[in-house]
């Protein structure tokens, strides 16, 4: 492997994400910071603990994942779909760099913002609640594999991608529903019986559940089933990338 | 000279829509020479250029670079090649130094300031060099992209159109800039509309239309086999019709008798039967002319023939 090129992506990236700072990390603390006025302060004053956790401090895992999840894959996809618009892409394309050296590099700056950005989140909370994370070792792996694995997701869809509605489209679509649906904002005993088993069905409710057991100890589903759910979401995406580099889909004629 | 550096054989490019971009192909490039690929609109030039830049995948045959193939051994043949596209594609907020240096570690290359501000300057970027993209003008984008296909130092370069949409000055000083990079032991394949390009810049041409090559030669011999030559004589005295013994194919009248055309070729010129025998032969017949004028026939005439034969 040549790290060269990998630097360059990366870097090159990471450059882009100073260049905007504004919308690559200010805007997505604030809105974060209005989740915790809105559910947090005004809301949750009137709903009691849930599984013995103040509602502000429960929702934190939960958020931090919404965050994750959308700014991994917009990131993700738009660092390549970019290329892929203005064309120069062909520099990509033509440069003696290996699929895993191009995935790397845009993968792993887009993981890297994520995770700088998830941390960041933290950090915030702890001005609007009182926080305590039990397990760190568990908070930053689930931390780092949701980044990674919807970064990847994100690639995807910035390579299948032909203009920027559909760029959108997934992240509005598809990740935003299914985080506010997967047990941000609750615990899914919460529901009624048929809600519940409907909500199994959502791979988010996984995430989030075993990254909130990583926080206090508290989960909707066994920490088993989180790890394993992730680990089915990462080879997913890693198949679907090898099968894109394989075939030149939406990147080779 | 016989020492090719990129060798084509058996190459076919079939697009999924159906359309046939390149037909058996087989090409050889000599290293340190300057080749032109010249075609119409949609003959070819650009998927040919696209394949052995790894940007299109082929539907048969091979590409070798410098002896290696360049799907196979992929590092080492697109390692030693720099490629300008036809298209202005440049990241619009970048800085010009930036871009050029990531190209260099895109390339594999460790950083290396000293070669980036030598190919800034070579290019006169060097006092662009902390300007965005976005603020400069066609030319210097141009300027900025062979910069770019520079930054990893190649022994090929790949020009797609170099000059489309340049002015006149800035072209002869991208001219000034090929040769350089000639002289410097680059191997130069470009492909252009403008036949002036060509001629004023190749070593060999080749000609390129539906997909196929259909023609390849040295530049000089080209224009000596294929290019006519025409001799207008300004006659004294019109002439109603010409003599039985100046009666052939290769003269003719025009401007109502006066003017006597001669159209001949580099061969006829060689073997001693050209203007000299006419002379005579106009002598003979007392025929005088006040004035005359020479034409050859440029790269674009060939290439036009070439085409619609």
């Amino acid at each position: 492997m040549n790290l060269y090129p990998v630097r360059a992506i990366y870097m090159a990236e990471m450059a882009r994400t100073r260049r905007t700072l504004l919308q690559s990390i200010v805007s997505p603390v604030i809105s974060t910071s209005l989740y915790f006025v809105v559910f947090g302060a005004a809301i949750g004053s009137r709903i009691s603990e849930v599984n013995g956790v103040s509602y502000g401090a429960f929702i934190v895992p939960g958020l931090i994942m919404l965050m994750l999840l959308t700014q991994s894959v917009s990131n993700a996809s738009f660092g390549i779909f970019f290329p892929k618009f203005s064309g120069s892409i062909y520099e990509l394309l033509s440069a003696p760099i290996s699929h895993l050296e191009i995935v790397l590099g845009y993968v792993g700056a887009a993981a890297s913002k994520s995770i700088l950005l998830g941390l960041i989140i933290l950090a915030t909370s702890g001005f609007f609640v009182p926080l305590e994370v039990a397990h760190p070792l568990w908070m930053l792996t689930f931390l780092v594999l949701t980044a990674v694995t919807f970064s990847l997701l994100g690639f995807i869809i910035g390579i299948w991608a032909e203009g920027f509605d559909r760029l959108q489209l997934v992240p509005l679509l598809v990740i935003t529903p299914l985080t506010f649906l997967g047990g941000s904002f609750y615990s899914i005993d919460m529901l009624p019986p048929f809600w519940q088993g409907v909500t199994l069905l959502n791979p988010v409710v996984y995430l989030v559940s075993g990254f909130r057991w990583s926080f206090y100890g508290i989960s909707d589903v066994s920490l088993g089933a989180s790890v394993a759910m992730i680990g089915l979401f990462l080879a997913a995406c890693l198949a679907t990338i090898g099968w894109i580099f394989r075939t030149g889909y939406r990147l080779k004629p | 000279m016989n020492d090719p550096i990129i060798t084509i054989n058996g190459l076919n490019k079939t697009y999924k829509g159906g359309f046939q971009a390149l037909s058996h192909v087989d090409l050889t490039i000599q290293r340190g020479e300057i080749f032109a690929l010249l075609g119409p609109n949609g003959a070819g030039k650009t998927t040919l250029i696209s394949v052995v830049c790894g940007l299109v995948t082929p539907s048969e045959g091979e590409v070798l670079v410098d002896g290696y193939d360049n799907v196979t051994d992929y590092r080492q043949a697109r390692e030693r090649i720099g490629l300008v596209p036809q298209e202005l594609t440049n990241e619009a907020f970048e800085t010009v130094w930036n871009t050029v240096s990531f190209s260099r570690g895109l390339f594999g290359k460790a950083p290396d300031p000293a070669h980036i501000e030598s190919v800034l300057k070579s290019l006169a970027l060097w006092e662009k060099r902390d300007n965005r993209l976005i603020t400069l003008s066609g030319g210097m984008k141009r300027r900025v992209l062979i910069a770019k296909a520079l930054s990893h130092e190649p022994r090929i370069l790949f020009l797609d159109e170099p000059t489309a949409g340049v002015d006149v000055e800035l072209r002869r000083e991208m001219w000034q800039v090929v040769r350089e990079l000639r002289d410097n032991g680059v191997t130069i394949i470009l492909t252009t509309h403008y036949i002036e390009e060509a001629e004023e810049m190749a070593d060999r041409i080749g000609v390129i239309n539906n997909g196929e090559i259909v023609l390849v030669e040295d530049k000089q011999a080209l224009m000596r086999k294929l290019g006519s030559k025409q001799l207008t004589l300004y006659l004294n005295e019109p002439l109603e019709a010409l003599p039985a013994s100046l009666d052939h194919p290769e003269l003719s009248l025009s401007a109502e008798g006066y003017e006597l055309i001669y159209t001949y070729d580099g061969h006829q010129e060689e073997d001693g039967h050209g203007i000299p025998t006419l002379l005579t032969a106009l002598e003979r017949e007392g025929i005088t002319f006040k004035d005359l004028h020479t034409r050859q026939s440029s790269l674009e005439d060939i290439f036009v023939d070439l085409v619609r034969a």
